[in-house]
């Protein structure tokens, strides 16, 4: 059972059930709570970069200047960022500012964050779709047939393989994939994605197809190993057969009683492995050059600029939380069961 | 009336469902490879030092020389011995992977199983916590505490470990609560057994096998971050050797010296994947184990 | 003709080819009911799928026929055999909630079954589905169609089940324990539907059950399987009264009555598991009648009457035997001193109240058995008198002394009196711990005994259950579930107590391993002048084993008194219900009177 299977269970105690005959009526639509837990969540996110970045370090200023630190600009520094007032006013301010569309200016850059920030994000929006795009259908499919031919020669060498992937690092991939097909064997494609931060990913689909590939081979694995598990539960439960007992078409069975079933824990793990290919994103960009959100953040980060550092890490944090609410809301589409009781 | 002769379907020896699980677990050929690997890789962080004849630091040619006589992996892109610096370059990563890994399954087991005893909403707080951890991947959240707070060991474990809490603790937390809904549990209740006693005499010997397999997950992932930490940059610091920072610093030459990136490279991959055999072994053997107690 | 025809069925494990059913041969005629008992290991599952072809993972049909109107349904192709079931033969599975796929509603379940073997083209699907739910006895409950399984409850599954096994008018349906788990009136109702719809559509029909009293009512002939082999078949009036086979008497001499208190002989030894079957008859080691040919020769089917054989050498000398029932005297309890008393509990959980102010009383030396069918509270009740609710109130003495109702605030010597065994064999012992690990464990709260007499404490109880020290360094898993049942009795002896709460001990449990775990608790009340508060929904062990009886209605007592004359002569409706509900072997009896 992998961290990402046992999670699944775990978020579906977390959805509540609304308890039959129980006397507390539920007023309160419980995806109401689940949005609302959503937003509080956001906003603890929001508070842990904040004292990762502006708190804990004692002197952010001094952290921010670094060897260039002078008397002079400390003191700027501070009054530019309000680093001299007490923590949660500075705290609140930042916040207030945020929820406004207020990120603040870039410390480095002469350009407001916002600037430096969307055409980034849209990259690796454009990036995070592609691999999504391939890897989803494509472990879908591998995962059932590994599901449906189990334990056979095709089962292990899928196993085997989605095993081997699983564990690498996914710089390690990436390096692969550029010594393959950049640098070594064949030279199609691009070893770095360079392209002015203007133009859109699209606009140079070469420099996706080598990070994208490495994210694919990143995450497959997982969402095989997941459909897999889930689509060999639903085959072997009693519903299944009873229905062969029935006398229902075998393809029938697969189409409309297993997989249906079985996309409940995938849909739950696909989120849980969504917040893994943001970190990989992260790597891979780095790796590849890639002018995407990623690579901000680590740009932002060694030039410890300061705001730019905090609204990449809060997006980041924000697309995870957003889409665990949807998979959650998905999830008790898919089951019956979760939508309460009928009257 | 005993039914000795009804019993021989169940041998007498008595064992430990461990021990059956481990034994099982080794005759799988993946669980063999997965030592192998990981454990040479392990073998040659550990005692790699003692078997290197030179300074690691040490100029020993030009930059990107192939393999010599002298140096056997080549030079790297400053002109040191590849291979000392391989020698040297496992231990950070090896002892930094293991405590965090270590200290995260500790945490994480603890709060698991005391959130999973005690029901849903009591240690509501403190899972609510670990969801804002989880809000982040791995990596982010240790890239913005190290560049804030700088690249010291202690603190990449401590964040590493600090990830790794909330993924165990969920996995502890649901295993507990289903050992806690069976009959033995509320059995132990009845004579008022302390619940400190009841969660390590009788909840705990329950989780070891789906811990075990657990723990090497969370294994192959620290060594896959901090790997990735030193890859970037906010890992171990040059001049130190160190395997994720020698692939980053040795990058550009890939094509001329490729020795000097993928010798590390390999080593990384092998334990991380080496660790995951292991566990998927053990995971694979325990449901076999599993599924012939049920009878 | 017969319309059914079951010809030398055997089926073995893939693996090691030991037979899990040998030689099985059978008819069941046109609008007959022919009932497939056996317990556990006998094989009687493994027969009822083997008939639509299919058997469980790891074992495979080795040889035989089910020829049904002429087709025989093992020698299909595969797409044949898909075809033939569900419209030639069909299959009603045991647990409803399982069997029906969570994602769906009714409607479309009903619509798969009927779309799977006939043509869609100009359906009226109103009236085909509306005339489906009427012969399942479904037709008063609207919306059905649309609702989900989650949303009916256990009976209305059951009928939708059977609905769908009806839908395309097979030739011949197989019911695999349909009423398990269901409560004794909704499974009295649905016998009805099913007794009905055999005749109604001239269906062969294979009722599968461990429950002979069920199937004596309901089915015209028997079939008695054990260690895999029909060891008698015949008229149901026939296998019971006159029955030739030792085991199939020794099977009714096992299970109790509603209508009189039995005496329950259970039978010595354990049923031979697959791949450990003898060469001669499987029943030898523990049959009375035994001789050296038992042993060494399987018994061929000895005809004793019209359509009735068992295959047994002394088949024809046993057939004349009395019946095996004993009557025993009814239970008079005359001790007036009560040793626990409960004062208007009210319990619940969650926030909701579940026991509504019931108060009970028990005798030193007596059983009061705490009646209810589920949903009544009498669980709830039992756990709150052991301290194990959170939300209870009202008031509880022990010997006249006043005990508080959580368990963490009793002293050691009160927790010790009242024990509690629980129902199931499979969660009440920690698989990761030694049999002796587990019924040492009261013992090791402070003050603790020294390990030597712990040990001692430990063996004593075990030998008091008929294990013995041997058992002491097993683990669960190497012990079946009787035996598993009297490690939990065990468990709670090592204390010493002096009342003994039972919740359900005998439910997953064969009746006749039920019959030797009640003879055991039995010899602990003489003994040791135990009491035993004994909770169950069986009417049938509460005549055999209870002083007093305590009838359970949605937390409220609606009966209390003397159990033959609160079972002879019930005045609340809800008992009479019950007990006319209530299946019972109609048979002459002898009195040991």
């Amino acid at each position: 059972m992998t961290s990402a299977e046992s999670g699944l269970s775990e978020r579906m105690d977390s959805i509540s059930i609304p308890v039959e005959g129980s006397p507390r009526r539920r007023v309160v639509p419980w995806w109401v709570r689940r949005i609302g837990g959503g937003i509080l969540t956001l906003f603890a996110v929001s508070i842990l970069i904040f004292l990762a970045t502006q708190v804990l370090p004692g002197d952010a200023a001094k952290s921010i200047l670094g060897r260039d630190a002078t008397p002079e600009k400390l003191e700027i520094l501070r009054a530019e960022l309000g680093l001299n007032r007490p923590a949660l006013e500075q705290y609140l301010d930042w916040s207030r500012n945020f929820v406004t569309g207020d990120f603040g200016m870039s410390l480095v850059n002469d350009r407001s964050v916002e600037e430096l920030l969307v055409p980034r994000a849209m990259n690796t929006i454009a990036l995070a779709l592609c691999a999504i795009l391939i890897a989803l259908p494509l472990s879908i499919l591998l995962g059932s047939i590994s599901a449906i031919r189990r334990d056979g020669p095709l089962d292990q060498g899928i196993s085997v393989t989605s095993l081997t992937f699983n564990a690498l690092p996914e710089f390690v991939i990436g390096l692969g994939l550029v010594v393959i097909f950049a640098t070594g064997v064949m030279k199609i494609f691009p070893a770095v994605s360079i392209f002015p931060p203007e133009e859109s990913a699209f606009s140079n689909p070469m420099a996706l197809v080598l990070p994208a590939l490495s994210l694919v081979l990143a995450i497959s694995p997982y969402i095989i190993r997941l459909v897999r598990a889930s689509l060999i539960d639903a085959l072997d439960s009693e519903y299944v057969l009873t229905a062969r007992l029935r006398g229902i078409p075998e393809r029938r069975i697969l189409v409309n009683h297993a997989l249906r079933n079985s996309m409940v824990p995938v849909v739950h793990g696909t989120a849980l492995i969504l917040a893994y290919l943001a970190g990989g994103i992260v790597v891979i960009e780095y790796v590849f050059r890639f002018p995407g959100l990623g690579g901000l953040l680590l740009e932002a980060v060694s030039a410890r600029d300061l705001p730019l550092i905090q609204a990449t890490a809060l997006f980041l944090a924000a697309v995870y939380v957003v889409v665990n609410l949807l998979a959650d809301l998905l999830v008790v589409r898919l089951t019956p069961r979760l939508r309460g009781v009928g009257a | 009336m005993t039914s000795a002769q009804a019993n021989s379907h169940a041998e007498q020896r008595p064992r430990s469902a461990w021990s059956v699980t481990w034994r099982t677990a080794l005759h799988q050929p993946r669980t063999r490879v997965g030592l192998a690997l990981s454990g040479f890789v392990v073998g040659l962080a550990l005692l790699g030092p003692l078997f290197s004849s030179g300074d690691p630091n040490e100029f020993i040619g030009a930059p990107f020389i192939g393999p010599t006589g002298q140096a056997l992996l080549g030079t790297d892109f400053l002109g040191q011995d590849v291979m000392q610096r391989l020698l040297h370059g496992g231990r950070t990563l090896l002892w930094m992977s293991l405590t965090a890994t270590i200290l995260g399954v500790l945490i994480g087991l603890a709060i698991g199983m005391i959130s999973g005893y005690t029901g849903r909403r009591v240690e509501g707080s403190l899972m609510w916590f670990m969801d804002v951890i989880l809000a982040f991947p791995q990596i982010v959240l240790a890239i913005v505490f190290v560049s804030m707070l700088g690249p010291l060991p202690w603190l990449i474990v401590l964040v590493v470990a600090l990830t790794h809490i909330p993924r165990v603790a969920r996995l502890t937390r649901s295993l507990t609560a289903d050992c806690v809904r069976q009959e033995y549990i509320e059995a132990a209740k009845t004579i008022a057994t302390p619940r400190s006693r009841i969660l390590i005499r009788e909840v705990l010997p329950n989780l070891t096998t789906p811990l075990a397999v657990e723990t090497t997950i969370r294994l192959a992932w620290s060594v896959s971050i901090i790997a990735a930490l030193s890859f970037i940059g906010y890992g171990v610091q040059p001049p130190f050797p160190d395997w994720g920072l020698m692939i980053n610093e040795n990058r550009i030459g890939l094509v001329v010296q490729p020795w000097s990136v993928l010798a590390p490279v390999v080593l990384v991959a092998m334990l991380a994947v080496g660790v995951s055999l292991v566990g998927d072994g053990i995971a694979r053997a325990a449901s076999g184990v599993d599924e012939r107690v049920s009878q | 003709m017969s319309r059914v025809v079951v010809s030398g069925l055997q089926v073995a494990l893939s693996s090691s080819k030991a037979d899990v059913v040998t030689d099985a041969n059978f008819t069941i005629g046109s609008g007959e009911i022919v009932g497939l008992v056996g317990e556990s290991g006998s094989g009687k599952t493994t027969v009822a799928t083997a008939m639509l072809g299919h058997t469980r993972k790891g074992a495979e049909i080795v040889k035989g026929s089910v020829t049904i109107d002429g087709l025989d349904i093992l020698s299909l192709s595969a797409g044949a055999l898909r075809s033939a079931r569900g419209r030639v033969i069909s299959y009603v599975p045991q647990d409803p909630a399982a069997a029906l796929d969570p994602c769906m509603t009714i409607g479309r379940h009903l619509r798969e079954a009927v779309k799977a073997h006939e043509s869609t083209a100009g359906v009226d699907w109103n009236a085909r589905l509306a005339e489906l739910l009427r012969d399942a006895g479904l037709d008063d409950i609207d919306g059905l169609l649309d609702r989900y399984p989650h949303e009916l409850s256990g009976g209305q599954r059951q009928r939708v089940c059977i609905a769908m096994a009806f839908a395309c008018k097979p030739a011949c349906v197989v019911l695999d324990e349909p009423t398990t788990g269901l409560d004794v009136t909704t499974q009295s109702h649905i016998l009805d539907s099913v007794r009905r719809l055999a005749r109604e559509h001239d269906v062969a029909m294979l009722y599968v059950t461990h429950d002979l009293a069920v199937v004596e009512d309901l089915a015209d002939r028997l079939i008695v399987m054990y260690a895999g082999r029909i060891v008698e078949q015949g008229p149901v009036r026939n296998v019971f009264h006159n029955s030739a086979h030792p085991y199939s008497r020794a099977l009714m001499a096992t299970t109790p009555d509603v209508r009189a208190r039995l005496q329950l002989q259970p039978i010595p030894g354990v049923a031979p598991l697959v791949g450990h079957r003898p060469s001669g008859c499987a029943f030898a080691d523990r049959c009375t009648q035994a001789a050296d040919r038992c042993r060494e020769e399987i018994p061929a089917q000895v005809t004793v009457g019209v359509g009735h054989e068992a295959a047994c050498w002394f088949a024809a000398d046993v057939s004349t035997e009395r019946s095996p029932l004993t009557v025993r005297s009814e239970l008079v309890f005359a001790n007036d001193v009560p040793i626990l008393e409960a004062e208007e509990i009210r319990a619940g959980y969650k926030g909701r109240e579940v026991v509504h102010g019931t108060s009970l009383s028990i005798g030193r030396g007596e059983c009061l058995a705490l009646v209810g069918e589920s949903g009544s509270g009498k669980s709830t009740l039992a756990r709150s008198l052991i301290g194990l609710s959170d939300q209870v109130t009202g008031r509880l003495r022990l010997n006249g002394e006043e005990v508080p109702l959580g368990i963490r605030e009793r002293s050691l010597s009160q927790r010790h009196a009242l024990q509690y065994v629980f129902q199931s064999p499979r969660s009440s012992l920690n698989p990761r711990r030694t049999i002796f690990e587990s019924i040492e464990a009261p013992l090791l709260i402070a003050p603790k005994p020294t390990a030597a007499v712990r040990r001692e404490r430990v063996f004593e109880a075990l030998e008091q259950v008929g294990l013995g020290p041997s058992f002491g360094p097993r683990f669960p898993d190497q012990l079946s579930g009787g035996e598993r049942q009297r490690v939990g009795i065990a468990r709670a002896l090592v204390c010493e107590p002096e009342v003994l709460i039972c919740d359900e001990i005998t439910s997953a449990l064969d009746v006749s391993v039920q019959a030797s775990i009640i003879e055991l608790l039995e010899g602990l009340q003489r003994e040791h002048g135990l009491s035993v508060l004994f909770i169950t929904h069986n009417l049938a062990l509460v005549r055999t084993i209870a002083h007093r009886v305590i009838v359970l209605k949605a937390g409220h007592v609606v009966e209390e008194g003397s159990t033959a004359e609160t079972l002879e002569h019930p005045s609340h409706e809800y008992t009479q219900t019950l007990i006319r509900d209530t299946p019972s072997i109609v048979a002459p009896l002898t009195s040991d009177s």
